[in-house]
């Protein structure tokens, strides 16, 4: 196999520091805090919720997700910690990864009948929505395990059907479904449960379906809602058995006698799908990285005041911890090089302070010849944003820094964005943040996400303050504006800490920094499901 | 004319021990084999090989062969034709060298009766006997019934009491006639504790006999050998010689050419013998005197058929050291020890300690009904007596081969068991040592097996993972259920849950920390807890085969997904489609023929006739008319 030529990257960090072990002390305790939440949502509707179905012969949903998956293998939960205090349980309700099933990389989304008996809401359906578009991004075949009451159509819940403000807004989900099949996506359904009205067309629009016997209740209308439409009685077995379903509606293939019965022949689905990854496979040898993962617990200060090199999480997640930099004497607050990851040769894009014009031209250079190289970006996020002031808008601030937000918008390869610590402003977005159409978006416990820093924007309403004071001449309260700042800056940075990102599906969920790696080695599996070719073009380039 | 080629008129671990003798003498070799044989080791190490379409007693086509191929001599092994003069004469007269003793001597040899009075002429003393039912009392009870053309324990019985003589003599000579084809039997004194001691001797064509020492096999069970050695633990150097010259002196009076056995009776409290009987033929257990003497016998007999004198005298041969054989066989030691078959899905026999393995079977092999289930004999060589058992034993333990029964446990229980080891081994041996039929790990120790196991099956499916197969075992950053192995030992099943961690350290659902030290495809190395078992494994479809520390452990690994079985009545006649029954043509009890109308079901406005499949009869009608049935439901019985 051929390997990187690059030489392995010399760690600075200091492990023995005070600093280092009160930071890795805090990122413990924060890890702490989102195992507790993980145990939370595992728990789903509560523990009496599982136990009734287990009467029922019915499994978990995390045991449906784990027998369908291959023993042994790798699984990658998706916003694990969506709708944290929310109205609904942390977890929103469903359960969508990335996994292997009968050696084929898949997709897979499940309702979790313990909670609301599968209702959707906006958690879920955006979590749902969430895995389609990953889906479609990296050509990965859909499943999904089907057993909801339908929308939540409680007043209480926030949004109208299925998360939307507005009937009218709703049912993308269905489109999508049926986009991806014509996308020669396969999409594989399971139910295991209801599945009415809407929700019906969750089977409805999928290629393949399997009805799990004497539970399977598809049907567009409920025996109720049949009777006050057309006055007709009528059984849910009529309307909407599984079997029914199988012999007479021919809605189903596949007709399972209980939960794991239908696993498996969900698995024999995946195992004739003739699939192949349009992509390529690992092209180095994979060697551990020579510094610790363990290190990365301790690099970073949790109010992030204190700098620290982005490159020593770089030398933690490349193979052999390899590192060609890309232009270290130009435009030094942002890192560019090369590495492979679990074999998958990438550039990587890093913040070492914030984005000077001769940074972001650099960035734009670096993602170009990344597209042209067909070569995956990794973007380590840590940006308090573009540098302002006279002398760098002089310089063109906005129109080096534009070139940047062209090359990232234009870029064709995938991106893979982890946010390590800072992410505001324009920053956000020039490092590829979600809305910039990258394929993936993680973040370590440390993030934090804004339009600007807490401090930052409570002392400018500070500034406009004392402006408005002066000029209605009124006596400006000192005391009482240092109160306000104080509360604000509070309030804006709670807002911002990533477990509220990550509560609204802003990202694809929080992960241990140790995990790192083998997060980004996943994605880049996962993405070459697709052919990845750079971009042929970009924006005009302001020059 | 020198042997240049050589054919094997035998199959099995013998072909193959006599193929390697004969390629170490620069002699070419040719393979006899019928079907089942077709992938045996010993086809593929001879040089050339021959199908046989009916059987190893084939005499004429093989000869037939033997011409063909163009040998010089035929070497019969044991059994078979080994003792079968006509054969030997066949071949003489087929200008092909006979390698054993003329057929005169395996024709005198071959009625025990003749072989009886030669002993006689020869002053060696043989046990009382009678060929008169009536002289039974003379003899006195007990008293041994056997057969005049016998061998191997057929025809062969043993009288308490003068009640059970007639009945006792009709079923020997059944036994007999079915399978010499001579019914004739004689009775024999009987000696309770006596031991089982053979004088090897060879003779070369100018009258030179020498004999080899004594090899002792009285451990047997239902007169069939299951440990053999030498030397004898009750023979001294006095009684070798007076046994050795009581061998010589009988084989003179048959001027008997190439190897052979003397076997005689021992009393050990009188320490009298007598002469039982010879065998003209390589013996089974002729590896022991090979170990003891340093004289390999094949290559001995292969020289004196060609005519070569024997270039040592008795005064030459010297004994080192001891050696004991064991016969492996597939063979349920809890089940009455009834041959088993199936596949052998590993045969790996240990080179430590480094024990001399002479074996027709190898890993894959099937094991059929067609032959002696025997696998293979195991000789080792120590020092000491007890030295060469211990040996044997570990070797047996710290050896990989299994997929079916075998009576490996119980062999290894007989050589560690205190009456072998202080030599006590009288042929009431298997009666009154307790030898046990399977050595038990206890719970605790199967369940290590299984974790060991369980991580093997986790390494595999890891190794054969197409995709992210580099990542670590079960990587997740979700709350998953642990992962589950569902294994079944002994008809019990057993589950191993586990899962990994950060550190590469597994735990299982029962809290036992596993680290996998090394894992290959035939290997794994773990520690669990404080317990690190390294052992060979070997996965056959639905079987997995691991070493334990005293033998390997068979685990049956259960599916993960059990379909769940549509129960089919046999003769069932079921319905091809949903539909109603209109119409019943046909009564209980009914004669039907293939092809009538049975019964004719309504669906979807068509009619469909559903017709016998075979002639028979009608058991049961399961459905009226009128009734709606199901696809699949069964509507009548047939028989």
């Amino acid at each position: 196999m051929p390997k990187l030529e690059s030489q392995p990257f010399e760690s600075k960090l200091d492990t023995s520091s005070e600093q280092f072990n009160k930071n890795k002390t805090s990122m413990l305790s924060m890890l702490e805090e989102i195992d507790v939440l993980l145990d939370e949502a595992e728990l789903g509707g509560g523990e009496h919720h599982k136990e009734r179905l287990a009467k029922r012969g019915k499994l978990p949903v995390r045991e449906r997700v784990f027998h369908f998956l291959d023993p042994d293998s790798p699984f990658l939960e998706i916003s694990g910690l969506a709708a944290y205090k929310s109205d609904y349980p942390v977890g929103g309700g469903a359960i969508a990864g990335i996994g292997v099933s009968s050696g084929i990389e898949c997709i897979i989304f499940a309702n979790d009948p313990t909670v609301l008996a599968g209702a959707m809401h906006f958690y879920s359906v955006k979590k749902w929505m969430r895995a389609m578009q990953i889906a479609r991004d990296s050509r990965l075949p859909f499943i999904q395990f089907v057993e909801s009451a339908g929308g939540d159509l409680r007043p209480r819940s926030n949004a109208v059907v299925g998360g939307t403000t507005h009937f009218a807004e709703s049912g993308r989900q269905f489109y999508e479904i049926t986009e991806l099949s014509k996308l020669n996506i396969p999409t594989v359904t399971v139910t295991f449960g209801t599945a009415t009205a809407g929700g019906a067309y969750q089977p409805g629009m999928s290629d393949y379906n399997i009805f799990v016997k004497d539970q399977a209740d598809v049907a567009l209308a409920g025996p109720p809602l049949v009777q006050m439409a057309t006055g007709e009685i009528s059984s849910r077995e009529d309307i909407g058995g599984a079997k029914m379903h199988a012999e007479k509606s021919g809605l189903a293939e596949y007709l399972a006698d209980n939960d794991l019965d239908g696993i498996r022949i969900a698995r024999e689905v995946m195992s004739h799908l003739n699939w192949e990854k349009e992509g390529t496979k690992p092209r180095f040898s994979i060697e551990k990285p020579l510094h610790n993962q363990d290190d990365l617990l301790g690099l970073i200060e949790p109010s992030l005041k204190t700098p620290f090199d982005i490159r020593e999480i770089i030398g933690r997640i490349a193979d052999g911890s390899k590192f060609e930099e890309f232009k270290p004497l130009f435009g030094p607050t942002i890192i560019c090089g090369f590495i492979s990851i679990h074999g998958y040769p990438v550039g990587v894009l890093g913040n070492n302070g914030m984005l000077f014009p001769n940074a972001s031209q650099k960035a734009a250079h670096f993602i170009q010849l990344c597209n042209k190289r067909n070569l995956p970006l990794v973007f380590l996020q840590n940006i308090t944003g573009f540098m302002v002031g006279k002398d760098y808008e002089q310089d063109g601030s906005i129109k080096k820094g534009a070139q940047m937000l062209n090359a990232v918008s234009n870029s064709e390869v995938p991106h893979l964005t982890v946010i390590v610590g800072n992410s505001y402003g324009a920053g956000t977005y020039a490092m590829s943040g979600r809305e910039f159409g990258n394929s993936f978006t993680f973040l370590w416990p440390t993030a934090k996400i804004a339009v600007m820093g807490g401090e930052v924007i409570a002392g400018v309403m500070s500034i406009v303050r004392r402006g408005q004071a002066a000029r209605k001449g009124i006596k400006f309260d000192e005391k009482e504006d240092a109160e306000i700042v104080k509360n604000q800056q509070i309030g804006h940075d709670k807002a911002s800490v990533a477990l509220k990102a990550t509560s609204v599906l802003s990202d694809d969920g929080i992960i241990d920094p140790r995990d790192t790696r083998d997060v980004l080695g996943i994605c880049l599996s996962v993405v070459n499901n697709k052919k990845i070719k750079g971009s042929k073009g970009f924006g005009v380039f302001r020059l | 004319m020198t042997i240049k080629k050589l054919l094997i008129a035998n199959r099995g671990e013998i072909a193959s021990r006599i193929i390697k003798s004969a390629h170490q003498m620069g002699i070419s070799t040719v393979a006899i084999y019928t079907d089942p044989d077709a992938n045996s080791p010993y086809v593929r190490e001879a040089k050339e090989a021959f199908k046989l379409d009916s059987s190893y007693l084939d005499a004429k086509t093989i000869i037939e062969i033997a011409t063909t191929a163009n040998v010089d001599a035929i070497h019969p092994g044991y059994g078979f034709l080994s003792e079968n003069s006509n054969f030997a004469n066949l071949v003489s007269k087929s200008n092909i060298k006979w390698v054993g003793p003329s057929a005169n001597a395996i024709k005198k040899m071959g009625d025990k009766l003749t072989a009886k009075k030669l002993s006689e002429k020869a002053n060696v003393p043989t046990l009382p006997m009678t060929s008169d039912p009536k002289e039974a009392k003379k003899i006195g009870y007990p008293l041994l019934i056997k057969a005049a053309a016998g061998g191997g324990g057929k025809g062969m019985r043993i009288v308490k009491s003068q009640k059970d003589l007639k009945e006792s003599i009709a079923s020997a000579q059944r036994e007999a006639e079915g399978g010499f084809g001579d019914k004739r039997v004689f009775i024999e004194r009987y000696i309770a504790k006596s031991r089982h001691i053979e004088i090897q001797i060879l003779g070369d064509s100018y009258g030179n006999i020498v004999h080899l020492g004594e090899r002792e096999c009285s451990i047997q069970r239902r007169h069939q050998k299951v440990v053999e050695e030498s030397p004898s633990p009750v023979v001294d150097e006095e009684l070798r010689n007076e046994m050795g010259a009581a061998a010589i002196k009988i084989a003179s009076l048959l001027k008997y050419e190439s190897a052979g056995t003397v076997e005689f009776l021992f009393d050990e409290t009188t320490k009298e013998f007598w002469f039982l009987e010879v065998n003209t033929r390589l013996q089974v257990e002729h590896p022991v005197t090979e170990e003891v003497t340093g004289i390999d016998l094949v290559r001995e007999q292969l020289k004196i058929a060609n005519g070569e004198p024997l270039d040592f005298s008795q005064e030459d041969i010297e004994w080192f050291g001891s050696s004991i054989e064991v016969r492996l066989y597939s063979e349920d030691p809890g089940n009455n020890f009834l041959p088993v078959t199936g596949k052998l899905i590993a045969f790996e026999p240990t080179e430590d300690p480094l024990v001399r393995w002479d074996t027709g079977v190898e890993t894959g092999s099937e094991i059929t009904p067609n032959f002696d289930p025997m696998l293979a004999k195991i000789i080792s060589y120590g020092e000491t007596r007890v030295e060469a058992a211990n040996k044997l034993a570990l070797a047996l333990e710290n050896s990989h081969f299994g997929g079916l029964k075998t009576n490996r446990d119980y062999l290894i229980s007989i050589l560690r068991s205190d009456e072998f080891l202080k030599g006590d081994t009288t042929t009431d041996f298997l009666e009154k040592a307790k030898i046990k039929d399977e050595i038990k790990l206890n719970e605790e120790e199967i369940y290590f097996l299984a974790i060991a196991a369980s991580m093997w099956i986790q390494g595999k499916n890891r190794y054969e993972s197409e995709v992210l197969s580099n990542l670590s075992s079960g990587w997740n950053n979700a709350r998953l259920p642990m992962q589950e192995i569902k294994l079944q030992f002994d008809d019990k099943p057993l589950t191993v849950k586990y899962k990994n961690n950060r550190e590469e350290i597994f735990t299982t659902d029962k809290n036992n920390s596993v680290k996998i030290n090394s894992w290959d495809k035939n290997f794994i190395d773990v520690e669990i807890d404080n317990t690190r078992i390294r052992s060979k494994v070997t996965f056959d479809n639905e079987l997995l085969l691991i070493q334990s520390k005293c033998g390997d452990v068979l685990f049956k690994i259960l599916p993960k997904f059990e379909t769940v079985k549509k129960v089919a009545i046999e003769g069932g006649l079921n319905a091809p489609m949903p539909g109603k029954v209109v119409e019943i043509k046909i009564k209980k009890g009914a004669k039907i023929k293939k092809g009538d109308t049975l019964i004719i079901l309504e669906a979807m406005k068509m009619e469909h006739k559903v017709l016998a499949p075979s002639d028979g009869k009608v058991k049961e009608i399961l459905i009226h008319k009128d009734e709606q049935v199901e696809n699949g439901a069964t509507l009548v019985v047939l028989d």
